[in-house]
């Protein structure tokens, strides 16, 4: 909404040197400034490299999977039994049911899953497995990869068709502006779950065969499509509105002047000017998808089973929550981790590189 | 005004148009399945599928179907009897959609309205309580369980709140809805879960939102001149700096709270089943069924579109020097 313009009257060196706390700033960067701030932020530091060390840790899945568990992500072990401390344990026991001879009363035994072994099994079931057998931990770490891959992946297709879209808007205006606002507008309006869960279990029936494009019905690119596709408005809206207010200013019509062609002055006079916002935005809408993500996993609208994603192991764990509740609550702290590290560094980073800037996720 | 409340009609019935038009092509482009093998049901002839596809009009082109999809929409919402092919009808089940619409209306009311509420209130005291403690430990607390509230899926939230308090202590009950008009207390006591799961994601970004809007305000030269002119801190507070900064919190409220009136809680529901709007859209979804998912698009999309209204006309009458464009 018409918010009062803020007029960037703190932009003088006096009034900046005076944020830093007296230290000098002459000749240096306002990117190496912002790192000077982000630097004194220990939390945002801490929290970036939390999210590092989900990354680092989740790639490692192969390597994890192969020399510490013995077993792939979708392996089932319906039938194993494993060593636990030196006692033999089946994987899955109890289930069928015993019929009593004389009565004929059925009597039905509870199937329970091996829970976690944390380190006795050397390494296998760390933990526990889920109902069909399967090592939870490799699934964990096979479904943090596409987990991040999602999120990550549709953040940047999102954040870049958003950026062009503004730019477009915000430089030509006139009806190239009204077409994009309109469009905007448009996927603004529609419940935005509705939307994706629609599109992608649409999709995920046969896939996607048009227009030369080709995509399988179980790929990822379904849920990262469908995922920046509906998150375009969250990010374009607010940029194209700062990319008009700079359109205004005399640096643009100085540029326009000595003729610097329409594209040189989107990516070399707006794009800059908008570049902190943009990071900011990048770093909190990946968070934001990983959570769309899962939701959409756990509608069965996202990643389809049996391949792993933390919204799936949710799903999947549920059913099972009364007997088995480490499958739910695994896969959502991780999110939760993931996701917290990266709004507290999202938020670190937004005032360091603009402590008076109104960048925010509308979730 | 009535130029302005005439024009923003006409582009709420663009919106409409647009939004339906959108969901009905994404289904045709899309393939999931032919409609009419699926009313057939199970090994039908191939003489069924012909005559069922000639009755529902799947022969046609696809804009006629689009047409005759949307008049069939709009004479669901007329009151009074309707014939078997003269309104919109779930591809899967033959239910009428408008029906199912307004049999989760109770449900989806209840959870939004009661939600909206708690979230509301608690986050503005929330984001004032920090807001006016900035920087003290009540402060950093606020802004980590803020967070945190931010951080975590809804659904897992629900999950994890269900299987804590309703499954391992039975101290809520499991899941559903009671009717207000059956049993008020038992429909209060299945709500206060999903009230307050709901809630949680809101309170933590409204609280946050207001408390940096509040902190932005409280340097503004007219407080100043409140403090200089020796008000009260709480008259100053309430009077001239909430009244500004509640302002973003309006427009932010209102398209939540429309987009969960509309049935956009469907991870809620599904979670707690609560039968409402947002679960049959889950449940329609799952079948790939065309129209209770054009209905409850367009169900929800109105909420949207109505609510960006009402909020622009809130905003004139909060601050005059917004005039409606």
């Amino acid at each position: 909404m018409a918010e009062p313009a803020t007029e960037l009257t703190l932009d003088t060196a006096q009034l900046l040197a005076a944020e830093e706390h007296g230290g000098s700033i002459v000749g240096l960067s306002p990117w190496y400034l912002a790192w000077r701030r982000l630097r004194r932020n220990f939390v945002a530091l801490a929290s970036f490299g939390v999210f590092v060390v989900i990354m680092i840790t989740c790639s490692t899945a192969p390597l994890y999977a192969r020399y510490v568990a013995h077993t792939g992500p979708n392996a089932t072990h319906v039938t194993d039994f494993v060593s636990v401390g030196g006692k033999r344990r089946q994987v899955i026991s109890g289930g069928g049911f015993t019929i009593n001879p004389k009565t004929g009363a059925v009597t039905v035994k509870a199937v329970s899953v091996l829970g976690p072994t944390w380190w006795h099994a050397r390494g296998r079931y760390v933990l526990g497995a889920d109902e069909l057998g399967r090592d939870v931990a490799v699934r964990l770490l096979y479904g943090g990869i596409n987990s991040l891959k999602i999120g990550v992946g549709s953040a940047l297709i999102c954040t870049i068709v958003a950026v062009i879209l503004a730019l477009i808007g915000g430089y030509f205006g006139g009806w190239a502006d009204a077409i994009i606002a309109r469009f905007l507008d448009l996927i603004w309006a529609f419940p935005v779950l509705l939307l994706a869960i629609a599109l992608g279990s649409a999709l995920s029936i046969n896939g996607f065969h048009h227009f030369g494009i080709d995509v399988a019905s179980g790929s990822l690119w379904i849920p990262t499509l469908v995922i920046s596709y509906v998150l375009i408005p969250y990010v374009g809206r607010p940029l194209r509105g700062q990319i008009l207010g700079l359109r205004q200013k005399e640096f643009i019509e100085a540029a326009i002047a000595q003729g610097a062609s329409p594209l040189r002055i989107m990516f070399s006079e707006l794009l800059p000017n908008v570049a902190s916002s943009v990071l900011v935005f990048f770093t909190l809408i990946i968070a934001n998808n990983m959570l769309t993500e899962a939701g959409l996993s756990f509608l069965g609208a996202g990643v389809r089973p049996p391949n792993p994603s933390w919204g799936v192991l949710i799903a999947e764990g549920q059913q099972r929550i009364v007997t088995a509740p480490w499958l739910t609550l695994v896969p959502g702290i991780a999110i939760v981790l993931t996701v917290l590290s990266l709004n507290v560094f999202g938020d670190g980073l937004r005032d360091a590189l603009d402590p008076r800037a109104k960048v925010r996720m509308e979730h | 005004m009535g130029a302005f409340l005439v024009r923003r009609l006409l582009g709420m019935v663009a919106v409409l148009f647009a939004v339906s038009f959108l969901v009905f092509v994404v289904f045709i482009i899309v393939p999931g399945g032919d409609p009419a093998s699926r009313i057939a049901g199970k090994n039908p002839t191939q003489q069924n599928i012909v005559n069922i596809r000639k009755k529902w009009g799947f022969d046609r082109p696809f804009y006629v179907q689009y047409v005759r999809m949307m008049e069939k929409a709009g004479n669901g919402l007329l009151p009074g009897h309707h014939g078997p092919y003269s309104v919109l009808r779930s591809f899967a089940n033959q239910t009428d959609v408008a029906n199912e619409i307004e049999r989760g209306l109770p449900a989806t009311f209840s959870l939004s309205i009661g939600a909206g509420l708690i979230w509301l209130f608690w986050g503005i005291l929330v984001g004032v309580i920090a807001a006016v403690t900035a920087g003290r430990w009540s402060d950093r607390l606020i802004t980590i369980v803020a967070l945190i509230g931010v951080s975590m899926p809804v659904f897992w939230l629900g999950i994890v709140a269900r299987y804590f308090l309703a499954e391992k202590n039975t101290w809520f009950p499991d899941g559903g809805y009671v009717p207000l008009t059956k049993d008020p207390a038992q429909w209060l006591f299945h709500l206060i879960l999903p009230w307050l799961v709901l809630a949680v994601l809101f309170i933590g970004f409204y609280g946050r939102v207001l408390r940096s809007n509040i902190l932005d305000t409280i340097n503004e030269d007219y407080v100043r001149t409140a403090r200089a002119k020796g008000l009260t801190s709480r008259r100053v507070l309430v009077k001239h700096v909430l009244r500004n900064s509640l302002i973003p919190i309006v427009s932010l409220f209102g398209l939540d709270f429309a987009s969960v009136l509309g049935g956009g809680a469907i991870l809620t529901e599904t979670v707690f089943e609560l039968r409402g709007v947002g679960w049959y859209a889950a449940q329609s979804v799952g079948d790939l069924d065309l129209p209770p998912i054009m209905g409850v698009t367009l169900y929800g999309a109105f909420f949207i579109v109505m609510f960006s209204t009402v909020i622009d006309l809130v905003y004139t009458w909060l601050d005059p020097r917004i005039r409606p464009a």
